[in-house]
């Protein structure tokens, strides 16, 4: 049996001549300290890579790309076709993982060195893999055809009309018509399915084919300085020296971390499901809050905090800005320490650059900034704010309902947190400072003049007036006292 | 018989002839790909072409005019003009009509002016709010509040035979305003 297989072997490889370079490959020689579980995520970015690609093919049997028809497809994968939820479960979940690991890989290969000489292609190639990973992963939300898909892709239009003179153009052109439609939908498709994958399999190979001719990146030593002059000779020493063939002195952990990150996914699909899709898309349906996916989370937060002037151009330069610096990365240090022990401003900028995203992702879960659109209607007033009152501060406690002053203002925890929480409003403005700003409206609240009556307003203020802690003095204008009391004497006077 | 031994004395011209022949072919496969590119740049280009002769905006039909009460701002919504066999649910449009005296009115784009996502009415306090970034604008669309920097979009209308119509068919982009597109600013857009 053995001999036959090693025959047909044989009569391969006499026509394909493959075995010799793949054997050359498989056991080129790795410094033996990079066999190092730090040295997995690149391995695991390409399985994930992979595992998309076969859970997409299995969707697009099933998957229609057509405006009119994607969303009761995915209805038919999630309920009528065996195990189709499993499996857009493991793309969706997979596409999830692919963005964390390819970041993880990113920040590691960074605080690592491997960026510096003679890697910065590898490195700029790993850039473009990046971007194409985060394509994938908005263009893969817009299949999921439904009213996040809808919306999101009215949030990206609106962006890329802000583009000085090409932005109405680039609209249409991203859209394919001059509505979000059919038509996007499916250049969308394209995009997903052909375009971008073809671009990310032609590169993952480039990058592969660099790791392998120069070399995986050596663990970096404090005090090791790469130098372009001197590095080639003194990293061929050093695998020659304490090298290992990479098959299978280093190649069983990334198998290992491979099974598990698959695994890892099957489990995330297994446990919480497919992602969606959430209702129909058809914008006359306008009972909706479009939230993107949590890669774009951060991005969600940034619009809602810059200032609007500010804007247009951190949209339109700040991810310019970006790339440029993370492509110019390796040119502007190629040489030097390696080690993230002797760059403390590279451990800096990770962690704040970490920091940052994370707090903007974390504010994005539960979106402060948005007002609550049913608080209104379906957050009653808590009984504190009411024991106790007059009649006319009760009309008042009515007022704030139904004027919809709570779908920003929080009561007792319930409502929107647009604005401040009016718990202690008493306490910060006087009696005076409240009607102002009930009828001007000031700083980020829109002036409710029109839309008082004088004798709203006196309840809606004298309600407002109550809300203070026990025991806490509201505030109170001191002059005013004094102005009345004169007014009184000089009114008794005649 | 008689032209193979003239044509194989001379090497050096026949690699310079190989040589033209070579070049020859890149340039035939130019000028092909360069017939190619056109039909493809004009397949490729036709969505923002076909919009430059106005080809996307068509007036379409709300509904009478008694189904939008004086004082009041209700939702409508029409199929878009330009509509292909794929588009599903999706060309249908949602915009806002306030009705503000006798033939006077007011069309809003149901996409809030920062970032597109889908404006409510609250008749109550006589607000639009957005659900995404929290925008927020008066009943005349002027902006009151948040991040969008103008007011909302309005369609062009007109009221014939006591039916109104509005100027539609482009998605509402802050590059690119309806009013734009028409030469008609509209009274927000300042």
């Amino acid at each position: 049996m053995r001999i036959m297989i090693g025959r047909i072997g044989e009569w391969f490889d006499s026509r394909l001549q493959l075995a010799a370079p793949v054997r050359e490959i498989a056991e080129h020689p790795v410094p033996r300290n990079t066999a190092s579980w730090f040295y997995v995520f690149g391995s695991a970015a390409l399985t994930v890579f992979m595992l998309q690609i076969a859970t997409g093919i299995l969707l697009a049997l099933v998957y229609v790309p057509s405006g009119a028809e994607a969303w009761s497809s995915l209805q038919a994968l999630n309920h009528a076709v065996t195990l189709g939820w499993f499996i857009r479960a493991m793309h969706g979940w997979g596409s999830n993982f692919m963005v964390a690991i390819v970041l993880i890989h990113m920040v590691q290969v960074f605080l690592f060195g491997a960026h510096k000489f003679p890697r910065e292609l590898t490195w700029i190639l790993g850039v473009f893999l990046l971007l194409m990973t985060l394509g994938m992963a908005f263009s893969g939300q817009v299949l999921r055809f439904d009213q996040d898909a809808y919306w999101g892709l009215g949030i990206g239009a609106s962006i890329a009309s802000r583009v000085p003179i090409l932005g109405p153009a680039i609209v249409k052109l991203m859209l394919g018509g001059p509505i979000i439609a059919g038509a996007t939908l499916s250049r969308f498709f394209t995009l997903h399915v052909f375009v971008i994958p073809g671009l990310m399999i032609g590169f993952v190979c480039l990058h592969l084919l660099m790791v392998v001719k120069l070399g995986i990146n050596e663990w970096p030593m404090p005090g090791r300085i790469v130098k372009r002059g001197t590095y080639e000779a003194e990293y061929h020493a050093l695998t020659k020296k304490d090298g290992a063939p990479f098959v299978p002195y280093a190649v069983w952990k990334d198998m290992f971390f491979a099974a598990f990150i698959i695994l890892a996914v099957a489990a995330c699909a297994l446990y919480f499901g497919p992602f969606g899709p959430t209702g129909r898309p058809d914008p006359t349906i306008i009972q909706t809050v479009p939230k993107p996916d949590y890669f774009f989370l951060w991005l969600y937060a940034l619009l809602s905090l810059l200032p609007p002037s500010l804007e247009t151009p951190a949209l339109l330069i700040g991810p310019a800005v970006a790339i440029a610096g993370l492509l110019l990365l390796p040119f502007l240090s190629g040489e030097g320490e390696k080690s993230w022990k002797r760059r403390p401003i590279a451990v800096l900028t990770v962690m704040l650059i970490a920091i940052t995203l994370g707090t903007f992702t974390h504010l994005a879960a539960y979106t402060p900034w948005s007002p609550h659109m049913n608080a209104w209607s379906g957050d009653a007033v808590p009984d504190q704010f009411i024991q106790g009152t007059t009649a006319l501060e009760r009309q008042g406690a009515l007022i704030f309902q139904v004027k919809q002053c709570r779908n920003c203002h929080s009561l007792g925890e319930t409502g929107g947190q647009r604005g401040p929480s009016l718990d202690s409003v008493a306490v910060r403005l006087t009696r005076d400072q409240l009607i102002r700003q009930v009828i001007q409206g000031g700083g980020n609240m829109p002036a409710y003049g029109k839309n008082l009556s004088p004798a709203e307003t006196t309840a809606l203020v004298a309600f407002l007036e109550t809300l203070h802690p026990k025991g806490q003095v509201p505030a109170h204008d001191a002059s005013r006292d004094l102005a009345l009391k004169d007014e009184k004497q000089s009114g008794s006077q005649p | 018989m008689s032209t193979k031994p003239v044509l194989v004395p001379s090497t050096e011209t026949a690699i310079s002839r190989r040589g033209f022949l070579m070049k020859l072919g890149i340039l035939f496969n130019v000028l092909a790909a360069a017939v190619l590119a056109v039909p493809i740049v004009g397949f490729l280009f036709s969505a923002i072409t076909r919009g430059r002769s106005n080809g996307y905006l068509s007036w379409v039909q709300l509904g009478k005019i008694a189904d939008f009460p004086e004082g009041e701002t209700r939702l409508a919504t029409f199929r878009n003009p330009y509509v292909m066999p794929t588009d599903g649910t999706t060309a249908d449009t949602a915009c806002w009509v306030r009705h503000i005296a006798g033939e006077q009115f007011q069309v809003f784009a149901i996409n809030c002016a920062h970032l597109g996502c889908p404006v409510r009415w609250f008749q109550q306090s006589g607000l639009f709010m957005c659900p995404c970034h929290g925008g927020a604008y008066y009943q005349d669309g002027s902006r009151a509040s948040g991040p969008p920097e103008r007011g909302l979009f309005e369609y062009p209308y007109k009221i014939e035979n006591g039916l109104i119509t509005i100027q539609a068919g482009e998605l509402p982009t802050p590059g690119a305003a309806i009013a734009a597109l028409t030469g008609e600013k509209p009274p927000c857009a300042s």
